[in-house]
C-alpha cells in the first residue's frame, strides 16, 4: 500500500490565483488544466489528440435538497442568505445532473507516464461547505485546502487505498497535501460540521472531468482509442460506456442517472 | 498509582474476560503472514484474537459489545503515534500501546501478563497484517514543554478558545461540545469527544507530554485532528501547543480519584446545605465511585455514559443531604443526540433480542439504593436493585419531569414509588455544562418505617449508585451500574469526645517529662568521670 506524502505546507499566494484561473467554470477537467504548468513534456500528440464530450442526463423524481442548519455557525449561516442545501444530488434547472465525476477508467495505452501538473488543486471550506464538491487530482499533484471561515474545521480523508489525513484548521490558513494512490474516490468530512462532505477521485492521468451547472463534461488532449468511460455519482452509483474516437474526433456521450 | 490501576481495572476487568472467553475458542490464524514468526503468531492467536480478530480485522468473538471498537490491524489506522497524521506508526508506539493499554477503552496493559519477548514478537506479528509497513515511517521531532505554570494555564486556557477545541470537548472540558454529538470514528461508530477531566481515561496517556503528542499527531481513524500544521505554517508556535497541552492537564487533578468504601457524612449544626450550588458543599468531602455497564441481566449494556459519581453527604440530626455529582454530555431528553443514539444502537450488538428505541424520549436518572433498613451484620440485599425476598430502598431521580422518588425495588425494572404524601424526599438539580449535581434530602426519621429507611448515625449503611444517560439510549437494565459501598452518619460530638483525648494526652506528656527529667539526672552524674577521663586523655 502506498502512502501520503506530505507536502509543503503552505501554498505560495501565486499558486493561488493559478488554481482559482484553473478551477472557474462548470467544466474543470485535469486535461484542460494544468498542462501549461507541467514540468515534463505531455505524451500525446496535440495535433490528433481526440476529445470526449457529453451531458448527464437526470430523470424520474427530482430529490428535495435538504436544508442544512446552520445556526450553531452564525458565520458560515450569514454567507447563505437564501440558506444553504446538502448536495449529495442536485439537479440542474435544465435537468441535468450536477457533481458527476467522468474519467477515463481503462483504455489508455500502458506505457504512457502523465507530467503532474505544478498547479495546485484547490478545496476551499467556505461558508461551511466544501468548494468544489467533487473534483479530480492527479497522484502526487498538490492539494491546497484553504480555510475562508476563519473558524474551526478540521479536514479529514478517509480513503481505503491511500492513507487518511485529519487536519486542524482552526483560523484562517492554508495547509497542503498529496496523494499517493489512484483511489475512486477519497471521501473529504469535517467532523465539527457533520453535513460538510466532499469527493475526490486520484487518477495517474488527466482524463478526468466534473460537471457542472449544465451537467456537461469535457475530456480533451486523449491519443485516438477505445476507453471505457466511467461517470460516478456519491448516490446514484457508477455507470460506465466504451467509447472509441479516432484522430481528432470529438464524440458526444450521453450519461442518464435515474432519481428514486 | 493503585487507585488508578483500581479504575482501569474496573473499566477493562470485564472486556479482558471476555477477550479470554473469545481466545478460547479463537481457530487458529489459517494463512501465514508474510515475515511472521511463529512466536508472535502464537502469541496473538492466544491473546490478541479474541477482539482483535485471526486476520486481524477487528472482528473477534469479542469485538460486538465493545465500543470504541478493537483495531482493525489491516488497515493500519493508529491512534497513539509519534508520527505525523496519516502515517504509520513505529514500532515503539505499537510496543507502547501493547505495553500500557489504552485507559478508556477495553485495552488491558499485557507489561504483567507477556514477557518482554512475546510482546516485541506480537508487535511484529500485527504490523504483518498491513503492507502499508514496508516503508519505514518518521517520528515527529517534539519540543520541549517551556514549563511556565499558572501563567502557562491561563494563556493555554486562552488558546483553547481561539483554536476552538470547545466545540467538540466544551466550554469547561466535560466533552460536551455541540459537535459531539455528531462524531463518528471512521468506521461510522460513534465516538466519545473526550471528557478532558478525567485524564485518568485518555486512550493516549495522563501526562501533559501524552496530550502534547496527541495534539501534534491527532488520533488517526477518529475525529481528533493533527495540529501540526499550525505549526509548520507559523499560526501558533510549538510553545503554544504545549500550552494548550498544560491547560488540558489542569483540568484533570493531579491524581486519579481514590476509590474508597465508606462515605462519611459528616455531623453539621443548623441547616443543610439549601442546594446542590450552595457553599457548604465545598467543604464537604468527596467521595468517587466507579460505575460500569450493567452486563447481568438482559438486556445488557456495554456502552454505559457515566462512568463514575462524586458522592457527598452532610447531616444535622434530623435529616441527611446527598449532593451526587457525575459527567454526562446531554441533558436528555434532547433532540439534538437522536443522531448517537441511532447509531450507537447500530454500533452495539448486545441488544440480547430486544429492540432498542431510539425515538421516543428518555430522561437521565439516578438511583441511589439502601437496603430497607439497617442490616445487623455483612448481609445485604442483591445489590442490583434487590429481590422479592429482600427488596431495597430506593432513591429514583430522574431530569425530566425534574422529581426524586422513593420506594421500594424487588429486583431490577421493579421500582414501586410510595404513594403521594408518604414520599418525603426532597431533590433539586443543576445541570451545568456536562455536569449534573443533584442534591437528595430526606429526614433521618420517618413514620413510614415499614416502607423507609431510619438512617441512625453511628452505623455503616450499605449505599449503592446506578446512572442512566437517555440520550445514550439508557432506560431500564441498559445503566450504570455501582457496587454497595457504605455511607456513616457522625454522631454528634459529646463534651467528653474530646476532654478525655486532652486529659490523656496531658498525663502521658506529664509521665514522659517526669521520666526524662529523672535520666538525665542520672545521666549527669555518671558522666562526670568520663568527662574527667577525656579531658585527661588530651
Amino acid at each position: 500500500m502506498s502512502g501520503w506524502r506530505r507536502a509543503s505546507a503552505k501554498i505560495a499566494f501565486g499558486a493561488w490565483v493559478v488554481a482559482a484561473g484553473c478551477g472557474k467554470g462548470g467544466e474543470s477537467g485535469g486535461a484542460e488544466g494544468g498542462a501549461a504548468a507541467a514540468a515534463t513534456a505531455f505524451p500525446v500528440d496535440t495535433t490528433t489528440a481526440a476529445t470526449i464530450t457529453g451531458r448527464i442526463a437526470f430523470t424520474g423524481t427530482k430529490p428535495a435538497m435538504q436544508r442544512i442548519d446552520m445556526s450553531e455557525e452564525a458565520t458560515c449561516a450569514q454567507k447563505h442568505p437564501d440558506g444553504a442545501f446538502t448536495e449529495s444530488v442536485v439537479v440542474n434547472d435544465d435537468g441535468t445532473l450536477r457533481n458527476v465525476f467522468i474519467y477515463v477508467k481503462s483504455g489508455l495505452p500502458a506505457n504512457l507516464t502523465f507530467p503532474v501538473p505544478s498547479a495546485p488543486v484547490e478545496i476551499d471550506q467556505d461558508g461551511c461547505v466544501y468548494l468544489p464538491h467533487v473534483f479530480g487530482i492527479q497522484v502526487g499533484q498538490t492539494l491546497s485546502i484553504r480555510n475562508s471561515d476563519g473558524l474551526l474545521h478540521n479536514i479529514k480523508a478517509v480513503p481505503t487505498t491511500n492513507r487518511p489525513f485529519n487536519i486542524s484548521q482552526p483560523m484562517n490558513m492554508t495547509t497542503a497535501r498529496t496523494f499517493a494512490s489512484s483511489e475512486i474516490m477519497v471521501p473529504l468530512q469535517c467532523n465539527v460540521h457533520s453535513w460538510m462532505s466532499a469527493f475526490v477521485g486520484v487518477l495517474p492521468h488527466p482524463y478526468f472531468s466534473v460537471s457542472g451547472a449544465d451537467g456537461a463534461f469535457r475530456i480533451g488532449r486523449l491519443p485516438p482509442g477505445t476507453y471505457e468511460i466511467e461517470a460516478w455519482h456519491e448516490r446514484l452509483g457508477p455507470q460506465t460506456q466504451t467509447v472509441t474516437v479516432g484522430a481528432s474526433e470529438t464524440k458526444d456521450v450521453a450519461f442518464t442517472f435515474r432519481g428514486s | 498509582m493503585r487507585s488508578r490501576r483500581a479504575l482501569a481495572g474496573a473499566a477493562a476487568g470485564l472486556a479482558a474476560g471476555l477477550a479470554l472467553l473469545a481466545a478460547a475458542a479463537a481457530p487458529r490464524h489459517q494463512q501465514p503472514a508474510t515475515q511472521a514468526d511463529d512466536e508472535g503468531r502464537r502469541v496473538y492467536d492466544k491473546w490478541c484474537a479474541g477482539c482483535h480478530g485471526e486476520d486481524g480485522r477487528g472482528d473477534g468473538p469479542g469485538a460486538g459489545p465493545v465500543l470504541p471498537k478493537p483495531r482493525d490491524f489491516t488497515r493500519a489506522l493508529y491512534q497513539v503515534r509519534t508520527t505525523a497524521t496519516g502515517e504509520i506508526p513505529t514500532d515503539a508506539d505499537i510496543r507502547h500501546v501493547v505495553d500500557e493499554g489504552m485507559p478508556g477503552t477495553s485495552m488491558p496493559a499485557w507489561k504483567t501478563t507477556l514477557s518482554g519477548g512475546e510482546r516485541e514478537a506480537v508487535v511484529r506479528y500485527l504490523k504483518s497484517f498491513s503492507s502499508a509497513f514496508a516503508t519505514a515511517p518518521t517520528a515527529l521531532r517534539f519540543g520541549r514543554n517551556p514549563g511556565g505554570g499558572r501563567a502557562a494555564v491561563d494563556s493555554g486556557g486562552a488558546l483553547y478558545r481561539r483554536i476552538e477545541c470547545w466545540k467538540c470537548h466544551g466550554e469547561a472540558g466535560r466533552g460536551d461540545g455541540r459537535s459531539a454529538p455528531t462524531l463518528k470514528d471512521d468506521f461510522g461508530n460513534p465516538i466519545r469527544a473526550t471528557d478532558l477531566t478525567q485524564n485518568w481515561t485518555f486512550n493516549g496517556g495522563a501526562s501533559v507530554e501524552d496530550i502534547y503528542r496527541v495534539l501534534r499527531t491527532g488520533l488517526d481513524g477518529t475525529p481528533m485532528p493533527s495540529f501540526s500544521d499550525l505549526i509548520e505554517g507559523n499560526i501558533i508556535t510549538d510553545d503554544d501547543l504545549w500550552r494548550v497541552a498544560t491547560y488540558v492537564r489542569s483540568l484533570s487533578p493531579e491524581e486519579p480519584p481514590r476509590v474508597r468504601d465508606v462515605v462519611s457524612a459528616a455531623r453539621i449544626e443548623g441547616s443543610l446545605p439549601a442546594g446542590p450550588d450552595d457553599s457548604a458543599w465545598a467543604r464537604a468531602d468527596g467521595y468517587y465511585f466507579p460505575l460500569v455497564g450493567q452486563v447481568i441481566v438482559k438486556p445488557r449494556w456495554f456502552a454505559p455514559t457515566v462512568s463514575g459519581v462524586w458522592v457527598q453527604a452532610l447531616h444535622n440530626g434530623q435529616a441527611l443531604a446527598l449532593r451526587v455529582t457525575w459527567h454526562d454530555p446531554s441533558q436528555s431528553p434532547d433532540t439534538s443526540w437522536n443522531v448517537w443514539r441511532g447509531r450507537i444502537t447500530r454500533s452495539m450488538t448486545s441488544d440480547d433480542s430486544v429492540p432498542a428505541d431510539t425515538t421516543s424520549p428518555l430522561p437521565d436518572r439516578l438511583a441511589v439504593q439502601f437496603p430497607a433498613r439497617v442490616p445487623r451484620g455483612m448481609e445485604r440485599p442483591y445489590f442490583l436493585m434487590g429481590s422479592a425476598e429482600q427488596p431495597v430502598y430506593l432513591w429514583q431521580w430522574e431530569s425530566e419531569p425534574r422529581a426524586a422518588a422513593e420506594g421500594l425495588a424487588r429486583g431490577v425494572g421493579q421500582f414501586e414509588p410510595l404513594a403521594g404524601a408518604a414520599d418525603t424526599l426532597a431533590s433539586a438539580a443543576v445541570y451545568d455544562h456536562g455536569e449534573w449535581r443533584v442534591q437528595l434530602v430526606r429526614a433521618l426519621a420517618t413514620a413510614d418505617s415499614a416502607n423507609q429507611l431510619q438512617f441512625v448515625p453511628g452505623r455503616a449503611i450499605p449505599m449503592a449508585i446506578f446512572a442512566w444517560d437517555g440520550s445514550n439510549g439508557e432506560t431500564g437494565t441498559r445503566m450504570s451500574v455501582g457496587s454497595w459501598v457504605a455511607i456513616y452518619l457522625g454522631e454528634p460530638a459529646r463534651a467528653g469526645t474530646y476532654l478525655w483525648p486532652l486529659l490523656a494526652m496531658l498525663s502521658t506528656g506529664g509521665l514522659g517529662l517526669v521520666v526524662i527529667v529523672r535520666a538525665q539526672r542520672s545521666a549527669g552524674s555518671s558522666k562526670q568521670p568520663s568527662d574527667t577521663a577525656d579531658s585527661e586523655a588530651v
